[in-house]
């Protein structure tokens, strides 16, 4: 059980009639870096919601290292990341990282390092609504890693980043998920050409998983030259 | 509830006010500058301004506060601040705790300028102790707070929100007592009178500019401005739900 660090069983999601996630089942295992990929629209955000437990649900179960999604104990072992930065943009980013840090009880010094580790130090004084798109999206990521996260659930964190800066990112992500402690990291994407980069995939389209599986078992299964063509065969193969 | 997150929410409140100074002046000034202008309009018949001008006092930081914070709390919800935080370990009552520190904390500031003008430059005669004043206003400042708070959830946008004011509040400023006496209204009006909480504040500024003591009305009166805002705080706790559609 605890090899994954998130385990959905049956998951369905019903917003406003539609259903949204149809009886998902997927796992997360410890220590991976598992992709969500799936065009825009597909249910990602809705299954992420759920892990982190802000998600009402129809049924199924989610269980995020070993407790149900939403419990009481896992509020400082998930780090969130929504789409949107959801950072106070007038408050400084220091201003920001020190409220989250004091609500998570993480050691004093620890908004320096998130900074860091997003490469943001210079920036610590700036209101957080004059930065850029891209950096805002920064301070939010920064915000996540506060404190000491087991599991990191990450929507887009790296679209409209520079490439440098997206290289260094998935970098970070694979030094966290690769430390003796490892961190779980699920990163939803809709660019396809970031699956290179996960350890693990999982396909999505229309509230439903297509595929579960390492990038080159997908490649190989599906004999497609890369995911976005192993994409179009699973779609080919399901209709 | 834990005393570090209140704290640290409170803090985080008054640094979001500390980079919006020009928010803080209209909330310190604004009131001064109305009580003055009902001063001066009422300069030929003194009796008006000393029958309402307590009375406003009391008004004043309920309206500040209430639009303030509908508006503060909207924002949380509409950026996604506030399920950040609900998915990490703060407890409802330290972010609510938080919001009534530092408001409350505005809230003595900006009464006591008010009260300072208008008792010792404006000649507002007060029967009873100054304090009584101070103290009105910052619960009906706490009682704005909370009933914006809870407001806020039904606003999606912050034009609703900002139209909740002449909603929620301008009938209760009509019912209050401050432009009729309430025991001189239609039974209709007067009981409607009797369970908006803002009637109690002009009742307990009535009493205190009246009654040189603070006497058992006068304590009943706060206690019931206080009660209607500490049941205002329930309720808004019980729209910040963890899950959501």
């Amino acid at each position: 059980m605890m090899n994954f660090a998130v385990d959905i069983r049956e998951l369905r999601v019903v917003r406003g009639g539609q259903t949204v996630l149809h009886d998902v089942t997927a796992q997360v295992p410890t220590g991976s870096v598992t992709g969500l990929l799936g065009p825009s629209g597909c249910g990602k955000t809705t299954l992420m919601r759920s892990i982190v437990g802000v998600q009402k649900v129809a049924g199924g179960e989610v269980r995020v290292l070993g407790l149900p999604a939403g419990s009481a104990a896992l509020r400082d072992r998930i780090g969130y990341v929504t789409q949107a930065p959801s950072v106070y943009g007038d408050l400084s980013v220091m201003e920001n990282l020190r409220y989250f840090a004091a609500v998570l009880g993480a050691p004093r010094e620890d908004p320096e390092r998130v900074l860091a580790a997003v490469g943001l130090e210079s920036k610590e004084t700036a209101r957080v609504d004059r930065l850029s798109g891209g950096q805002r999206a920064r301070v939010s990521l920064a915000a996540a890693l506060l404190g000491a996260p087991k599991v990191l659930v990450l929507d887009e964190p790296t679209v409209g980043l520079d490439p440098v800066l997206r290289a260094e990112l998935w970098g970070l992500f694979h030094r966290l998920a690769e430390a003796d402690d490892p961190v779980t990291l699920l990163i939803s994407s809709h660019v396809m050409d970031e699956a290179s980069r996960c350890t693990r995939l999982l396909l999505m389209r229309e509230g439903r998983i297509l595929a579960s599986d390492t990038p080159r078992a997908l490649l190989e299964s599906t004999g497609a030259a890369d995911v976005e063509g192993a994409f179009l065969a699973l779609v080919g193969a399901a209709s | 509830m834990s005393l570090r997150r209140t704290a640290a929410t409170a803090r985080r409140v008054l640094e979001q006010l500390r980079h919006d100074p020009r928010t803080i002046a209209l909330m310190l000034i604004v009131p001064c500058v109305l009580i003055s202008l009902l001063k001066w309009v009422f300069d030929s018949r003194p009796q008006v301004f000393q029958s309402v001008g307590a009375a406003l006092l009391g008004i004043f930081p309920f309206i500040v506060m209430f639009l303030v914070t509908s508006v503060g709390m909207l924002r949380e919800r509409t950026t996604g601040t506030l399920e950040r935080l609900l998915t990490m370990p703060l407890g409802k009552g330290d972010l609510l705790g938080g919001y009534a520190l530092a408001f409350g904390a505005v809230a003595l500031v900006q009464a006591v300028l008010a009260s300072w003008l208008t008792i010792g430059l404006l000649g507002l005669d007060v029967a009873a102790p100054v304090w009584t004043v101070v103290l009105v206003a910052v619960l009906n400042a706490l009682l704005g707070m909370a009933l914006g708070l809870f407001t806020s959830a039904f606003a999606r946008t912050e034009f609703q929100a900002v139209q909740f004011l002449p909603a929620f509040v301008l009938p209760q400023f009509l019912l209050c007592g401050l432009f009729t006496p309430r025991e001189q209204m239609q039974t209709v009006l007067r009981w409607l009178s009797d369970v908006m909480p803002l009637s109690y504040a002009v009742d307990a500024m009535n009493k205190i500019t009246r009654d040189g003591t603070v006497t058992g009305g006068l304590v009943a009166d706060m206690a019931i401005i206080a009660g209607a805002g500490v049941l205002a705080l329930a309720l808004g706790a019980a729209t910040l739900r963890r899950r959501t559609e």
